[in-house]
């Protein structure tokens, strides 16, 4: 039997590596875009948990529209990373800097 | 009991591999670390009896989005060492935000319980086995949700079209046929009739 709390650590350690992620590869554009896939995956879990847990519905409708919000981003990020490294040359977040004054 | 067996196996290997997304070396290899993160999920998921958003994250990220990733990492030069340089600067920083977070989460959800109404040692509801979850899924998308669903549809609808455009390119110099201007070409323009008189035979 899963309980709930089971899910909810599962989910609470997936989160805080991804958080690590994000903190470990500062520089990797593509990395800190997978990083923030394992976020939402976490987010969903919390749903699916709490949706199972509950016996309502209403929970795994949402990690649906997450699931579709998270698709459309990583197709418009991936996109503009290729249109980024087309004029750069580079995807390392350091040489994106044209914006500072 | 043996569903708890296979959820402790799942999520080790979900652990395992999302450690392997955010420490391999090659941004190949966390891909593919990425797509078996989201098999296990999709794993753990069917064991909580949530199996349309199981095959659904199968479909979607491993079949769509992990692809999508793949063929950008390939398509991509890059210079690993530079973006890998100061990796070793910065682990202590998310070792610590990720121990403090764990702590964190510990102490809400073990320590504390979420309170005192939830029952954290309760496992999931029970289900009808008559139903079926894609039915329960569908009867609610389609019934109570159906203007967000419409919405979602929109939403997917500008990405295809904002990734499109993104990444659409004219290159100089590429010779394409330009139909427009085949069609609006007139004869006068093209044919010069010049009038010279003729050269004399010695």
């Amino acid at each position: 039997m899963i309980t709930l709390q089971q899910m909810l650590l599962l989910s609470g350690a997936l989160f805080a590596i991804a958080v690590a992620g994000i903190f470990i590869n500062r520089k990797n554009i593509i990395l800190l875009l997978m990083c923030i896939e394992l976020l939402l995956l976490s987010a969903n879990f919390n749903f699916v948990a709490f949706s199972r847990y509950l016996g309502n519905i209403d929970g795994q409708v949402f990690v649906f529209f997450v699931l579709t919000v998270a698709a459309a981003e990583a197709a418009i990020g991936l996109a503009i990373l290729v249109v980024l490294f087309r004029e750069r040359r580079s995807i390392n977040v350091a040489d994106i800097s044209s914006l500072k004054g | 009991m043996l569903v708890t067996i296979l959820f402790y196996a799942f999520a080790a290997a979900l652990l395992a591999a999302a450690l392997g997304v955010i420490l391999c070396k090659n941004p190949v290899h966390s891909a593919l670390c990425l797509v078996s993160t989201f098999f296990t999920a999709a794993a753990i998921w069917l064991l909580v009896q949530a199996e349309f958003l199981a095959i659904v994250l199968v479909l979607v990220y491993v079949g769509a989005v992990m692809v999508l990733f793949l063929f950008v990492v390939m398509m991509l030069d890059i210079d690993i060492e530079k973006l890998r340089s100061g990796f070793t600067r910065h682990v202590w920083l998310g070792v610590a935000t990720a121990l403090v977070l764990v702590l964190e989460i510990v102490g809400v959800v073990v320590a504390r319980g979420l309170g005192s109404h939830v029952d954290m040692k309760a496992g999931m509801a029970p289900v009808d086995a008559a139903a079926s979850n894609a039915t329960e899924l569908g009867t609610a998308l389609y019934t109570k949700y159906v203007y967000p669903f419409e919405l979602a549809a929109v939403l997917l609808l500008v990405a295809i079209i904002a990734a499109i455009v993104l990444t659409m390119r004219h290159r100089q110099g590429l010779k394409v046929q330009d139909i427009g201007a085949q069609v609006a070409t007139r004869s006068q323009d093209r044919v010069r009739v010049l009038k010279m008189p003729a050269e004399k035979r010695e």
